[in-house]
């Protein structure tokens, strides 16, 4: 669905990704794990558009999209819940959704995906008409999912859905992934919090200083020995 | 049911406005308000069109413009061309002000909206600044010692441009494309990431706001009779900027209502030249601690109207849900 190839990207002078390469499969959870400053998020900006790869190429389902504009990769279904959740805070819960679907015109379509959001989320419907900034945590990152979710996209992007928010929740939002992956969304997750990464994709990718270090099934991943003295605290 | 209320809210204010303007009109006709107070009534409108135009920009786009005299001096110096030298009528001269205004804000937006905050600001700043050097060294517009407008203002006109003005900012605010500025406001990333494109809704905004500030520049040119280019410096540009500040960033009310007090207030200390600007700056000091989001803060006048159960319900609502 989605192929990476060799992309290279930098902030000014400071070499971020240094020839990225991974594949995405249709239905999938695929991971990204790494430290602080691995560069995960600098790859999913790159892949939805806010940032442009140097050199490389990405292919998303038979289509060059690397260094095209976010719009343009939106419509064709790549869309992302930014790090930090970063919802409209002046706006009400169904203005976020809305502009969520900024780009689309099918009515019908949207009214189907407002339900079905509500459904995911039914604390999202109780504060409908809530201002997103008066929101708790937890619940501002089921908006930006739901946000993200409303462009109506086969592939997904998080950035770091468990950041700052209590263990019971992380739980939660992890279960709502899953659910969200089997209604048939492709899903990279990029998560600092390895283990409930690990437990939930299917695949993984390590990423450090820029590169690919590892990658393979989640289970034989959160197995090795040398990843969990790595990320995953080794007891 | 929301849009009839809607529908039911603009009617009513249009009618509010015609009868407000009727009855002005019929105090000028009557000698009722003498010429220094229709002079105050003219600046008030034409701030409240220049306070309206840069809301647009700062207050719902959140792009901080700080370079609006530079449109009003565009708007001016067209106009007074095109009435003065080229003897074509007033509502000509407005369109061509407002016309030529905009061109001038796509042609500074395209490049400069691409950078950020402080960055804008001083790219802003500086065109309003080159803006009035350029005037300043024309001979055809008089240079430094201006040009001579013929008082073309008249209360009808006026008030029209200001109906129109707040019109169309407040239609473009409720708009989808507002929706899309309000975004960028919000959270420039995450509209981006929604697949809005933020530059082409930034300039749109900003391209609105300087069409309205040359609008404004016709009034203004045609209301002083006389245009120089230091009319049109700086302090005009921040002139502006308080307005939309003070009065709440993000409310167009509060801009508009901001505009009425500050010219008023301004006016009135114009008999007191040693003090005026003390007194003008110890107005926006006070303003600045005891309410610091500004008169309205994000609010609209119209809800505080709509104290019927549905505003009020909805905050109880509201509070019901947070305890939970």
């Amino acid at each position: 669905m989605l192929k990476v190839n060799d992309i290279n990207v930098y902030y000014g002078n400071i070499h971020a990704l240094k020839g990225v390469s991974l594949d995405i499969n249709q239905g999938e959870i695929v991971t990204l794990i790494g430290a602080n400053g691995a560069g995960k998020s600098t790859l999913l900006k790159t892949l939805s558009g806010l940032l442009k790869p140097k050199t490389g190429e990405i292919v998303f389902e038979g289509e060059h999209v690397a260094g095209k504009v976010p719009q343009l990769i939106v419509k064709r279904g790549i869309s992302q819940v930014p790090e930090g959740r970063r919802v409209f805070a002046n706006m009400s819960v169904e203005e976020n959704l809305e502009l969520g679907a900024f780009l689309r015109k099918d009515k019908k379509g949207i009214q189907e995906d407002f339900e079905k959001i509500y459904q995911l989320f039914p604390r999202l419907l109780e504060r409908k008409k809530q201002l997103s900034g008066t929101l708790s945590g937890g619940e501002q990152q089921m908006l930006a999912m739901g946000r993200a979710l409303m462009a109506r996209p086969r592939l997904l992007l998080l950035d770091e859905p468990s950041m700052g928010l209590a263990p019971l929740l992380v739980k939660t939002i992890f279960q709502i992934i899953e659910e969200i992956n089997k209604t048939g969304t492709t899903i990279l997750l990029v998560e600092q919090n390895a283990n409930m990464a690990l437990s939930i994709a299917d695949r993984a990718y390590v990423i450090e200083t820029g590169k690919i270090v590892a990658s393979g099934l989640a289970e034989e991943l959160s197995a090795s020995d040398q990843i969990r003295k790595a990320y995953l605290g080794g007891h | 049911m929301k849009k009839l209320n809607n529908a039911k809210g603009f009617w009513g204010s249009v009618v509010l406005a015609v009868v407000f303007a009727v009855v002005v009109q019929f105090l000028i006709n009557g000698g009722t308000l003498n010429p220094f107070y229709v002079n105050a009534l003219f600046s008030i409108g034409i701030n409240i069109i220049l306070a309206a135009s840069l809301h647009l920009i700062i207050g719902i786009t959140g792009q901080f413009s700080i370079g609006h005299s530079g449109f009003l001096a565009v708007g001016a110096y067209v106009s007074a061309i095109i009435t003065m030298k080229l003897g074509l009528p007033f509502p000509v001269a407005i369109l061509a002000a407002g016309a030529a205004a905009a061109v001038a804000g796509l042609v500074i937006g395209v490049p400069t909206l691409r950078l950020r905050g402080d960055y804008l600001a001083i790219a802003t700043l500086g065109f309003a600044e080159i803006m009035r050097i350029v005037f300043l060294n024309i001979d055809y517009v008089g240079g430094a010692s201006g040009m001579t407008v013929s008082h073309l203002i008249t209360w009808p006109w006026l008030i029209a441009c200001v109906a129109i003005t707040i019109i169309i900012i407040v239609n473009f605010t409720n708009s989808t494309h507002g929706r899309a500025c309000i975004s960028i406001r919000e959270n420039e990333i995450a509209a981006d990431a929604m697949g809005i494109n933020t530059t082409y809704y930034k300039v749109m905004a900003f391209v609105i706001g300087a069409f309205f500030a040359g609008v404004a520049g016709a009034l203004h040119a045609h209301n002083f009779y006389i245009i120089q280019p230091t009319n049109f410096g700086f302090l005009k540009s921040f002139d502006i900027l308080i307005f939309v500040v003070l009065g709440g960033l993000g409310s167009m009310s509060g801009a508009v209502l901001a505009a009425i007090l500050l010219t008023i207030i301004s006016t009135f200390l114009a008999n007191y030249p040693e003090v005026r600007m003390v007194i003008y700056s110890l107005v926006l000091i006070a303003m600045m601690l005891f309410r610091p989001q500004g008169l309205m803060g994000t609010k609209e006048i119209t809800s505080f109207f709509k104290l019927g159960k549905s505003a009020q319900g909805g905050s109880q609502d509201a509070n019901k849900n947070t305890v939970a």
